[in-house]
């Protein structure tokens, strides 16, 4: 079930300001389950963001981001239509991927 | 640490095999880009000073950074930030708490075109400093900002 | 008609939602930065899969269960919850009608159901978090009206009063004690009077919700449920009549408030 990103992107101006949430459970590796047992850390570590293909935003993370993280930035030059897209890759090498078209 | 092994253009193919390749040979980190360079002591470290040093910059406030967060945050668990930037030539915002287990929360690579602003939300651990860095040519600033983390009602 | 009858068509007409609360605006702030980004949104759709897929001994989905409003229909539905349904002979909630169909549609044992309806630390959310979370959002607008035509839906409500009133437990504590008086707070937080509808309708109307704190949506079976572990009372079993008339006593007293689930919470 992970993997998800939902993604808003509206043009404002001369800007496209995107927000971006992440299905993703953002674990520190400190934290016990209901047993006791040690939860292991699992987080994103990075994250990249692009217009069509260009990158406008990339990011490292740590496991203090948030559970479901959510990122949300502004780049020039977008038009309504124009296909922006949200990856991330994870500790464990899981990825996930969103993509939305600019309104 | 430096060692780095690139997967191309985005696909879940190439991720599921990056995927595999990690797993076979645990040493190389998986990029999604490759530029970036995980500052792994950085985030790993766990005092601000003990982080800065690893980022092998010493900041100066700057009145140009501006740190919102909310004054009291209702859940710790999850404290809305923006950082954004008026200093120019911006290419780098870094997000830090103070008091948390590992100081470094996320940085932002900032390319030509997009705005110095970033939103997130972060974990904070308890009431303490947060930090908004901010790199534009090859110097650090900063600004801080106090977060109150308070206890939920019914202890969950 | 009884006085309470009268109550809930005047109250349809009218439907205030509390916005001022008792924690003074303290966290405004903090709400205004977290925005309209509700993670929930991934649960909903989660929901609607868990809705569709075949599962259980039989493989079948749950696309032909009967919440209320005929087999299949979900739009509107949980705002007519609980409810009196003549194929059981029980008033349920959608929690116990969602078992109800498992078993009989799919063919699954409800001891499997009930071995963990919520979801525990660290976990992403469990099959009735995610598929109360989806039917709960085809209710979005809609006026919370359960069903008080039937008698044993009259004595749900007055049983669930009654358990709300009902001081037990090491501490002596009923719900009332919390959530029986105007302005009321625990630490920061504001503890709606949940006798009267104003504060019912905000409560009862954003459940299910996303708990930030535990990042799952829990629902508002779970929230009765936790409620009754504050109280240190046993555990409350979900779908259980005791769970059931509460949420009855809640629905009724919010009646007629849209539903705006699912929530965003600490």
């Amino acid at each position: 079930m992970a993997g998800r990103i939902r993604i808003r992107a509206q043009k404002q101006g001369e800007y496209t300001e995107v927000k971006a949430l992440m299905r993703h459970p953002m674990e520190t590796g400190m934290r016990k389950d209901a047993a006791g047992e040690p939860i292991p850390a699992h987080f994103i570590t990075e994250v990249a963001g692009k217009h069509g293909e260009k990158v406008v935003m990339s990011a490292q993370w740590g496991a203090a981001v948030s559970q479901n993280p959510f990122l949300g930035f502004r780049f020039k030059g977008g038009e309504s239509g124009d296909e922006v897209s949200v990856s991330y890759i994870d500790n464990k090498g899981e990825t996930g991927s969103g993509s939305t078209k600019i309104r | 640490m430096n060692q780095t092994e690139t997967f191309g253009p985005i696909g879940r193919r190439q991720f599921l095999r990056a995927g595999a390749a990690f797993a076979a040979l645990a040493i190389a980190p998986i990029k999604l880009l490759a530029s970036m360079v995980r500052p792994e002591g950085a985030f790993q470290a766990t005092t601000v000073e003990a982080t800065l040093a690893e980022l092998g910059m010493q900041p100066v406030e700057s009145s140009d950074i501006v740190l919102e967060t909310p004054n009291i945050a209702e859940n710790g668990a999850v404290v809305p930030v923006t950082v954004t930037s008026s200093i120019p030539n911006t290419s780098r915002i870094f997000v830090m708490v103070e008091k948390n287990p590992n100081p470094l929360a996320a940085i932002f690579d900032i390319p030509e075109g997009t705005e110095a602003s970033v939103q997130t939300r972060v974990k904070v651990a308890q009431t303490c400093l947060l930090y908004g860095l901010v790199e534009a040519d090859g110097k650090l600033y900063m600004t801080t900002r106090e977060t109150k983390v308070t206890l939920g009602g019914c202890g969950g | 008609m009884t006085t309470r009858k009268v109550l809930i068509a005047a109250l349809a007409v009218v439907v205030p939602i509390a916005s001022a609360v008792a924690d003074g605006g303290v966290f405004d702030e903090y709400r205004e930065m977290m925005g309209d980004d509700n993670p929930a949104i991934f649960v909903i759709e989660e929901g609607e899969e868990f809705w569709l897929q075949e599962l259980g001994p039989k493989q079948v989905s749950l696309e032909t269960c009967d919440l209320g409003l005929g087999p299949g229909v979900v739009a509107g539905a949980y705002a007519q919850l609980p409810r009196y349904f003549a194929d059981t002979d029980q008033v349920m909630d959608l929690e116990s009608r969602l078992v109800h169909c498992m078993v009989e549609l799919q063919g699954r044992d409800p001891e499997d159901v009930h071995a963990k309806p919520y979801s525990l630390r660290g976990d992403m959310g469990t099959e009735i978090e995610a598929l109360a979370a989806w039917i709960a959002d085809q209710s979005s607008g809609v006026p919370i009206a359960p069903g008080q035509d039937q008698p044993q839906e009259r004595a749900m409500y007055d049983l669930g009063e009654q358990l709300f009133y009902y001081r037990a437990g090491p501490h002596d504590f009923s719900c009332a004690t919390c959530h029986g008086q105007d302005g009321a707070r625990i630490r920061l937080q504001a503890l709606g009077n949940l006798a009267k509808h104003e504060d019912a309708a905000s409560a009862y109307a954003s459940w299910p919700a996303y708990r930030i704190s535990e990042g799952v949506v829990r629902t508002m079976g779970w929230r009765m449920r936790d409620c009754f572990r504050q109280q240190r009372l046993p555990e409350l079993i979900m779908g259980s009549e005791a769970s059931v008339a509460l949420q009855m006593y809640l629905a009724v007293n919010a009646a007629g408030a849209p539903m705006s689930a699912p929530g965003l919470k600490r």
